[in-house]
């Protein structure tokens, strides 16, 4: 029985002739190619070693086979469901020639990149009393011969990339108590960090960091100080103690200054009269050492945070940098939840700010002091308890945890934003109970506000002038990160119309789709196998782009609440006739 | 009279489940999780042992011949009174309670219920026979992710899962009105017993989210 029958899955013509991994049996690989230190820092233009492809977060490709010129012949080439539904947000993760790819309920499947031939699969058992405000997963970790998974019930796995079996499993936190992670870890030096879900349950945050071949948990760090830490005067009451600061997206690293740096989510319960007070380090970035955990740096985008708008994402780190008439050596790029665009510096004395402007409709923030980049508020639109307050953006905000991308080559940021989309809601006391969603707002009052003629845009701004280059405009919301190469394209997906699309890099010019079976909120990759580039992405509808689509069903714009059909599969495609 | 359900495999993570039995399916092949019943199935916890009753009697799912006791703050609290149950109020949310160990089963968030009352001529004939004088009962489980459905839209009278937005309507047998849940909010059917609110039959479906586990 050919091994493709054994393990029941359908192949696409001619696969058999997989490229060199010599897999011995059916559900191992026979080589691996260990994964370095050495290896991240400058990962091969051929890989997806790390989310963003490299340290730096600009989830730009160096590989060009495919280009503008050619992208009109980039057909699929396999495709492979991945049997489960609800959001599939995780980059295809690719070392010489194998793909990883987690699922909702933190499935992992290993597959030959060329051919979509299955490996090995793991499935971890997860408790039945588990609930799960985001049932997703960002994508396993690599280093060494190991792969690092961290579960919806707040457990960290380490699994051997060769067979797939467990090496050793780590507590993150309690499940129970809402705490949970979805994020893809950060690995450096054989230190395996990761953050913590729950901002929606009153947890208090925290980074934590496990030896990679052991397991053993070396650091945390609060992004909630406590008493006698410094920034914990920031918390006038006791409500640091369920304050939220949550972490769940991966974190960017500059080797050359041994800064992990990381974002840190919203302040717990969401009106901002429940935690007076700034709110350290609720939405901010924190740069830590990762050899022990300590915050080195911080920048806080906006205090006391009101909105739910999470700081998630890490900066995009952009060496030598021209914004506006600003030289920056080191230069933290931020397109932010909260709507603006920061661009801040990170020298011997922290992290300064530079530079801000908006990039959607933003109502909240009167001015932005020009030293310390802190805003004042129009209280009219900061929500608080007993009243109804309309804000713009809305609380998913200009561009929530959907990652932007940086040319190398054209020195363009491009963003997956959400414009003229306003929220409003209505806050309220409530206590906290444990593994109760906690919000200091009525739900029914929760309301998005739709206006004018489109939602979604695809900005590309050029840092140099402080200004939009170009923008694709999108009906509807557009929920996916954004991949940009050196062959001049620019990929998202996103939409409700399940399209995954190319643009032209430098005009914004639409040059490609393709019709998937669902809607795309995962991030597309470029890799390379042989003399072959491809591009790869997975198509299969949840979490916030699902509950965006239900709410806008309440709204003037009337969507289908269901007019997105929900599983999971792995797109991968190619040219027609690549080049040899 | 309640008896065990058969013993079942053990499972170290999953606390009991709600009654199914045998044990569950072991999916040598990755086709096996299209299995619809399975893949919400908890497995069944360790059967009761004489030394730790209390433990395993907190665990157990809603029981026929159980009473509600009104949940505080996570612990339990006084037996409801149906005459406390009142008309247009947000849902009471209650643990079952065992009336001979004088256990509430508060042991696992899946045996959170929610308490209603409606005018019995406006639920559904489905519905009726499950009320007890116009008071019905639900899981607060949501069969989307598992999250507790705890609001109620008083002006559309449905309830919502504050999750990912699921509507259920309490008095058509907790059907599916908007959102991604999947299939119906599972009823307790309940019935009076002198002055107490009492639990007539098991849950009409299996209590749980989407999210497959146990294999």
């Amino acid at each position: 029985m050919s091994i493709a029958k054994k393990l029941g899955v359908a192949v696409t013509a001619g696969l058999l002739c997989g490229v060199g991994l010599g897999a011995a049996k059916a559900g191992e690989l026979k080589t691996y190619s260990p994964v370095t230190q050495q290896r991240l820092d400058n990962p091969e233009p051929e890989n997806w070693l790390l989310y963003r492809r490299t340290y730096d977060g600009h989830g730009f490709s160096p590989l060009n086979q495919i280009n503008a010129n050619n992208v009109k012949d980039l057909v699929p080439v396999w495709e492979f469901s991945t049997e489960v539904i609800e959001g599939h947000e995780a980059p295809p993760m690719v070392n010489n020639g194998v793909m990883f790819v987690t699922t909702p309920y933190d499935h992992v499947l290993a597959l030959d990149a060329a051919t979509g031939r299955l490996i090995w699969e793991y499935k971890p058992k997860l408790p039945a009393d588990l609930f799960q405000l985001h049932p997703t997963n960002r994508g396993v970790a690599l280093w060494s011969d190991n792969l690092y998974l961290a579960t919806v019930d707040s457990r960290l796995i380490a699994l051997d990339a060769k067979t797939g079996k467990e090496v050793w499993q780590a507590q993150i936190g309690d499940y129970k108590k809402g705490y949970y992670s979805t994020l893809e870890p950060l690995v450096v030096n054989g230190k395996v960090m990761v953050g913590t879900s729950g901002g929606e349950f009153g947890i208090r945050g925290f980074i934590k960091a496990f030896d990679a071949k052991t397991g053993k948990l070396l650091w945390t760090t609060y992004t909630i100080p406590g008493p006698g830490q410094p920034g914990h005067d920031t918390w006038k009451t006791d409500a640091w103690k369920d304050g939220g600061g949550p972490v769940w997206i991966t974190g960017a690293y500059d080797p050359q200054r041994n800064i992990a740096y990381w974002g840190v989510g919203n302040a717990a319960d969401w009106p901002g009269d429940l935690h007076p007070g700034d709110n350290l380090y609720t939405s901010s970035t924190i740069a830590l050492d990762p050899d022990n955990g300590k915050i080195v740096a911080y920048h806080q985008y906006h205090w006391n945070d009101s909105w739910d708008w999470d700081e998630i994402r890490p900066p995009t780190l952009i060496k030598n940098l021209n914004v506006d008439g600003h030289m920056v050596k080191d230069a933290l790029v931020h397109p932010a939840r909260d709507g603006y665009l920061w661009v801040l510096e990170q020298n011997d004395k922290g992290i300064q700010f530079v530079w801000a402007k908006p990039f959607v409709e933003q109502n909240a923030f009167k001015s932005i002091d020009p030293e310390t980049g802190r805003p004042t508020y129009d209280p009219a639109h900061k929500p608080t308890v007993g009243k109804a307050v309309s804000f713009c953006p809305s609380l998913w905000g200009g561009d929530d945890w959907p990652s932007e991308s940086y040319s190398d080559q054209t020195h363009l940021l491009y963003i997956p934003a959400i414009n003229n989309m306003c929220g409003e809601m209505t806050g309220v006391k409530k206590p906290l109970i444990a593994g109760q969603l906690w919000l200091g707002a009525d739900p029914d009052t929760i309301k998005l506000l739709p206006h004018g003629d489109h939602l979604g845009e695809l900005q590309a701004w050029d840092l140099k002038t402080g200004k939009e280059a170009w923008v694709h405009k999108f009906p509807a919301q557009l929920f996916a990160s954004v991949l940009s190469t050196a062959g001049d394209l620019v990929f998202v997906g996103g939409t409700n119309d399940r399209m995954f699309r190319a643009f032209d890099a430098k005009t914004g010019k639409l040059l490609w789709q393709q019709g998937t079976n669902s809607g795309i909120v995962g991030m597309p990759v470029a890799y390379r196998v042989g003399n072959t580039e491809y591009i790869a992405v997975v198509s299969g509808w949840g979490v916030d782009a699902q509950r965006q689509q239900v709410k806008l069903s309440q709204t003037r714009l009337k969507l289908d609440p269901n007019a997105v059909p929900q599983g999971g599969v792995i797109w991968v495609f190619a040219l027609r006739h690549p080049a040899s | 009279m309640e008896t065990l359900a058969p013993a079942e495999e053990a499972s170290a993570d999953a606390p009991p489940g709600q009654g199914r039995s045998g044990p569950p399916t072991v999916a040598p092949s990755r086709r096996a999780v299209l299995c619809g019943l399975c893949a919400a199935t908890a497995t069944f916890g360790t059967a009761a042992r004489a030394d730790e009753p209390a433990e395993a009697a907190r665990n157990k799912p809603a029981q026929p011949g159980d009473w509600l006791a009104s949940f505080e703050d996570g612990h339990a609290g006084a037996l409801i009174d149906p005459a406390g149950v009142k008309r247009d109020m947000p849902p009471l949310l209650a643990w079952p309670f065992d009336p001979a160990k004088k256990i509430a089963r508060d042991g696992s968030r899946l045996n959170l219920v929610l308490v209603m009352r409606f005018d019995p001529a406006t639920l559904s004939p489905d519905e009726r026979p499950r009320a007890a004088n116009g008071i019905v009962a639900y899981t607060a489980v949501c069969t989307h992710q598992g999250c507790w459905v705890t609001d109620w839209l008083a002006k559309k009278q449905l309830l919502h899962c504050p999750c990912h937005g699921s509507r259920y309507d309490p008095r058509r047998g907790g059907a599916v009105v908007l959102g991604p849940a999947p299939r119906a909010l599972p009823a307790l059917p309940l019935r009076l017993a002198g002055d107490k609110l009492e639990v007539a039959a098991s849950f009409t479906d299996h209590v749980g989210g989407e999210a497959p586990s146990g294999y």
